[in-house]
């Protein structure tokens, strides 16, 4: 699978915006299905339904936006199409969420570092000038919010909590934290988006990101690691070059709809 | 294993005694009383409320939610309830069922 990260970039693919509408989709599905991963695992059962909760709610933005690629591909394919069926080359959500679910303090850190993300995003997008998009990222939106105060309290309780609890979370910030300029890094597609008034400028969106995320780290006493500087010439999940995990995620997500092409139940 | 590795591994199976047990109610239209949904465990009112959404309000249906710690509830005794209830089943007098309610009145 490494051998085969280094597939070029799609940079003149000639549907900018399916491709745009990819990441958004693709990011929602892999977190998603990541955040999955705990049902029936969670640490107290109240917390078990919360996370699938959310684990849903992200699947069902996926299944929105994939639609609307689906329909502007104009190839015939579907969300389910899209998402059982491509390789993991072909995705090309950012290399964040498809890092494995780790503990607890991992799952949650993470999720906060998205759904700010999330938030900052979708607002700015909900008043972008593609009406299908528009309305998918202001229903996504309501979600969203109170994706953020259900992470953001968590950080609060296990930063500010317990001394092993504090140490996971700063160790989870510490090692996602190299992975947060990928989402920022504005692109070819990024700045087609911009130009034509569908998307944010993302340089604006990580200010906010990142305003709200030291506010957040901060009263849950953790240290915001050094940003790591990023080559321009980086390449990520948005061009299809993932880590390994991918694949093994993809594996088990797909093998059901491609064992039984067309299913139905 | 001695016992105080099964000790451990005992509380570790039962976090359930950590957290604090919430009582909920919940609200389905404009003044409609709350009623009683079930009870969950929060470790404080925040997280009792978010807990609450997901568990009872998920499905719709819900438009205000109510979280009490079930230890601000005093409850009557079970053993009492003869003393307790009963004396206001034989007063005939006492019950309403001699009023007509009027047409038109809802709610009641």
């Amino acid at each position: 699978m490494t051998s085969r990260s280094v597939v070029p970039a799609p940079r003149d693919s000639p549907n900018v915006l399916f491709e745009y509408l990819l990441r958004l989709g693709d990011d929602r599905l892999v977190l998603g299905h990541r955040l999955s991963e705990w049902c029936g695992h969670g640490p107290i059962l109240e917390e078990d339904i919360a996370t699938s909760n959310v684990a849903l709610d992200l699947l069902g933005q996926a299944t929105m936006f994939l639609r609307l690629a689906g329909q502007l591909e104009g190839k015939g394919r579907d969300e389910d199409a899209l998402a059982y069926f491509r390789e993991v080359v072909e995705f090309r959500n950012c290399q964040l969420v498809e890092l494995p679910k780790g503990d607890f303090a991992f799952t949650i850190a993470r999720q906060f570092l998205f759904d700010v993300h999330a938030v900052v995003l979708l607002d700015a997008l909900s008043r972008g000038t593609h009406v299908q998009l528009a309305a998918i990222a202001a229903k996504s939106l309501k979600e969203a919010k109170y994706h953020v105060r259900h992470s953001g309290e968590w950080m609060l309780k296990l930063g500010d909590g317990t001394e092993e609890s504090h140490r996971r979370l700063q160790r989870a910030v510490d090692d996602l934290w190299r992975f947060t300029p990928e989402i920022f890094a504005a692109d070819d597609v990024d700045r087609a988006m911009l130009e034509a008034g569908i998307a944010p400028d993302l340089a604006a969106v990580k200010a906010q990101w990142e305003a709200l995320v030291r506010e957040v780290t901060e009263r849950a006493t953790l240290t915001l690691p050094d940003d790591v500087p990023r080559a321009a010439s980086a390449r990520g999940g948005r061009t299809g070059a993932h880590t390994e995990h991918l694949g093994h995620m993809l594996a088990e997500m797909q093998i059901i709809a491609r064992s039984h092409p067309g299913a139905t139940w | 294993m001695n016992q105080d590795v099964v000790a451990e591994q005992t509380e570790a199976l039962a976090p359930d005694s950590q957290w604090p047990l919430w009582e909920v109610f919940t609200q389905s239209e404009q003044g409609a009383p709350h009623e009683h949904a079930g009870s969950l465990h929060a470790a404080d009112a925040e997280q009792a409320l978010q807990n609450a959404r997901d568990v009872y309000a998920r499905r719709g249906g819900v438009i205000s939610l109510w979280v009490v710690p079930a230890s601000a509830i005093t409850a009557s005794s079970p053993g009492e309830n003869g003393p307790f209830f009963d004396p206001g089943a034989d007063k005939a007098y006492r019950h309403p069922q001699f009023y007509k309610v009027p047409r038109g009145v809802r709610g009641v």
